[in-house]
């Protein structure tokens, strides 16, 4: 199998060598986890296994793949082809100097990891694609995916900026297009009756995750952040209705707790929110360093947290150029910071403060990230003007600012409690 | 009662011993290990005070170092500490800049010495004591004779923050006949100015200048001018951090503080 996906079997090899004791430091060691979790451990330690096998399967029998790079990717037309839509490596300092050979140093770790994912040759998701969607969301992606078509076939899709009228209209011949592309690379057309079941999956796996988020605003609460942070890089990977289904019966689980009062911290420890830059697999750094330094992450707003499940698509669109219409309209339930101006983010900051009673909000930015680095300044701003404590951190992949960043986050969780 | 502070930074081990005033305090290298530097300070001051350790109540840990400290009651972070430290010595709310070995931290405090928001650097060691340590020996000085230059000289323009770079600048700097008052003045102004970066809202009332860094008097000057206010350096800037920790220690315990 690996060979047939041209994957570099030494490197990954010593890649997956050091994710199981980091997987057993960062997650096993957690008290109460609810038993839950096990399907999603099991999804992890299978990511590089059984996954990957269930969708060369699907390749075989005919089905498109696509990779992902961003919440904006309307997958709801690929799982109208029955395709298989997964989301891409990028979060490992593993990967980042190679993707450093072919990119600037001073872009930000995501984009370099991924890239580097790719020329590594260890992901077997890049390996197994047989294209990839890219998007405008910043110049560093925009710019990256001319190079990375070198190695993959990239289609770029153009995110607009603002979220008028001629943007949502912009957004909609640019899901026109992807439609095309979508229907010429599976060979299906995309019909309205396809199309509608491609919206209902997906969003049952956001309505999945809103529940999930909605069990964390319980004190104590019933799922570490660190838990429900993997939860939702796996649904980037995993098959959407076994994953749904999966968050579902996690959910009934964690309701019974709630129910009883359990949690996996003591009531009344410190509830931090995170907002930020999204925290691709396998990067667990922030989450790690603040759950051991006594708090509780209860809730992202990230891309790998409330973007990825915000705005609910229409059901009801009887046509295809309705239904079109319905998931651009997506694009302004998403507050990315790609977006000018985006207010809008600031208020979702301060509703996920109130709902999940957050005593302090940790702004996460990575290195060279500039639309969410700059757009720090206007939400630290926004939350001390409603008396809600910030701290800003920005960081990488790597590990050789952990202490310092230990030392900000227990100094600011003794600021919370003081 | 008797309780001690002990701060063990990157670049050097402060432990205070306190009965609601400071009894002794002791300062010297960190080295390699952190845990024996600790136990170390905290062996000299017991010595100085000619007490046993049975004697001390509780010991607070803070520094770097405090995760490797495994003798102590409690570990709490430099930030708090300098806080309550600072708040202790001047009674008032303010500014804290700390320039210590591996960070720089800007921390503001309220009138009760709590902390109200805090900035620190990110992994590099721009505007850090570990900085100026190297441009020192770049230029062939040790970094305790940086204060002692003139106070008159006309800064030279040092352009780049990043410790390697402006190691480059400086060796180009005196290779093209630079004075090396000049150039040091030009560091203390590049720091000062990184300092001032880091305050997110305007030029606070009261500075007081902490860490490792406020010994240095031509950085205090540096300071003073590129933020407009006068900055004050407690009688031993190195141990406020410890007095802090002393402090937590002691209130932990039910003592009572009277500011100095």
């Amino acid at each position: 199998m690996w060979r047939e996906l041209d994957m570099d079997l030494e490197k990954h090899d010593v890649f997956l060598g050091a994710l199981p004791v980091a997987f057993g430091e960062v997650f096993l060691r957690q008290e109460n986890r609810p038993a839950g979790m096990a399907y999603f451990d099991n999804a992890l330690a299978e990511a590089h296994g059984g996954r990957i096998q269930e969708i060369l399967a699907g390749k075989k029998a005919g089905r498109m793949v696509a990779g992902t790079f961003c919440v904006f990717a309307p997958e709801e037309l690929i799982f109208a082809v029955d395709g298989i839509s997964i989301g891409l490596c990028g979060g490992a300092q593993f990967t980042v100097p190679t993707g450093e050979q072919v990119l600037p140093r001073n872009l930000c770790p995501l984009i370099k990891s991924a890239m580097g994912f790719k020329l590594d040759r260890i992901c077997p998701y890049f390996q197994a694609v047989d294209f990839l969607i890219g998007e405008t969301t910043c110049d560093g992606k925009k710019k990256t995916w001319e190079i990375l078509n070198e190695y993959v076939p990239t289609y770029v899709m153009e995110l607009p900026q603002k979220k008028g009228a001629a943007d949502l209209t912009l957004w909609e011949g640019e899901i026109h297009r992807l439609k095309e592309e979508i229907e010429h690379r599976s060979g299906r057309e995309i019909t309205a009756d396809r199309l509608a079941s491609g919206i209902k999956m997906a969003n049952a796996r956001r309505d999945a995750l809103a529940r999930l988020y909605r069990a964390r605003w319980a004190d104590p609460v019933p799922i570490s952040g660190k838990d429900a942070l993997l939860i939702s890089q796996l649904a980037f990977f995993d098959d959407p209705e076994r994953f749904t289904a999966q968050v579902n019966s996690l959910c009934d689980e964690l309701e019974d707790r709630i129910a009883r009062g359990e949690g996996v911290t003591r009531k009344g420890a410190p509830r931090i929110l995170v907002t930020g830059t999204p925290m691709a697999l396998p990067y667990w750094k922030l989450h790690h360093l603040v759950e051991t330094s006594g708090a509780v992450i209860v809730g992202e707003e990230t891309c790998t947290g409330t973007r990825y499940f915000a705005g609910r698509v229409a059901e009801d669109g009887r046509t295809v150029e309705d239904q079109v219409k319905d998931l651009a309209r997506r694009l302004t339930a998403i507050n990315c910071a790609c977006f000018t101006p985006n207010k809008d983010r600031v208020e979702d900051i301060l509703r996920l403060v109130r709902d999940a009673r957050a005593d302090g909000v940790i702004y996460f930015s990575l290195q060279f990230c500039q639309p969410f680095g700059v757009e720090g300044r206007l939400v630290e701003r926004a939350l001390q003007e409603a008396g809600v404590p910030v701290l800003r951190l920005e960081s990488d992949y790597s590990e050789e600012d952990v202490a310092q960043l230990k030392t900000r986050i227990e100094a600011f969780l003794e600021m919370i409690a003081s | 009662m008797l309780v001690v502070g002990i701060d063990v930074g990157s670049t050097s081990a402060k432990a205070v011993l306190f009965d609601g005033r400071i009894k002794v305090y002791a300062i010297r290298p960190t080295g390699w290990s952190p845990r024996e530097a600790g136990a170390e300070v905290l062996a000299e001051i017991l010595d100085k005070a000619g007490l046993s350790r049975r004697e001390v109540a509780y010991i607070v840990g803070t520094g770097y170092g405090r995760v490797a400290l495994n003798f102590i009651d409690q570990a709490v972070t430099e930030i708090t500490c300098q806080a309550r430290g600072i708040n202790y010595l001047t009674g008032k709310a303010g500014t804290i800049i700390d320039i210590g070995g591996q960070d720089t931290k800007v921390i503001t405090v309220n009138e009760q010495g709590k902390v109200v928001d805090f900035v620190m650097n990110d992994k590099c060691a721009a505007g850090t004591g570990r900085f100026l340590e190297v441009m020192a020996t770049a230029m062939g000085m040790d970094v305790d004779e940086l204060g002692s230059l003139p106070k008159n000289v006309n800064p030279v323009n040092i352009s780049s923050m990043c410790t390697v770079f402006a190691e480059s600048e400086v060796i180009s700097l005196l290779a093209g006949g630079a004075a090396r008052e000049e150039i040091v003045a030009g560091l203390h102004r590049a720091v000062a100015r990184r300092v001032k970066s880091m305050l997110k809202n305007t030029a606070p009332a009261t500075v007081v200048f902490t860490g490792g860094g406020a010994k240095n008097e031509g950085l205090r000057r540096a300071l003073a001018a590129e933020l407009g206010v006068e900055v004050m350096v407690p009688a031993e800037p190195q141990i406020t951090g410890a007095l802090g920790a002393a402090i937590i220690a002691w209130e932990g315990n039910g003592g009572a503080v009277a500011h100095n």
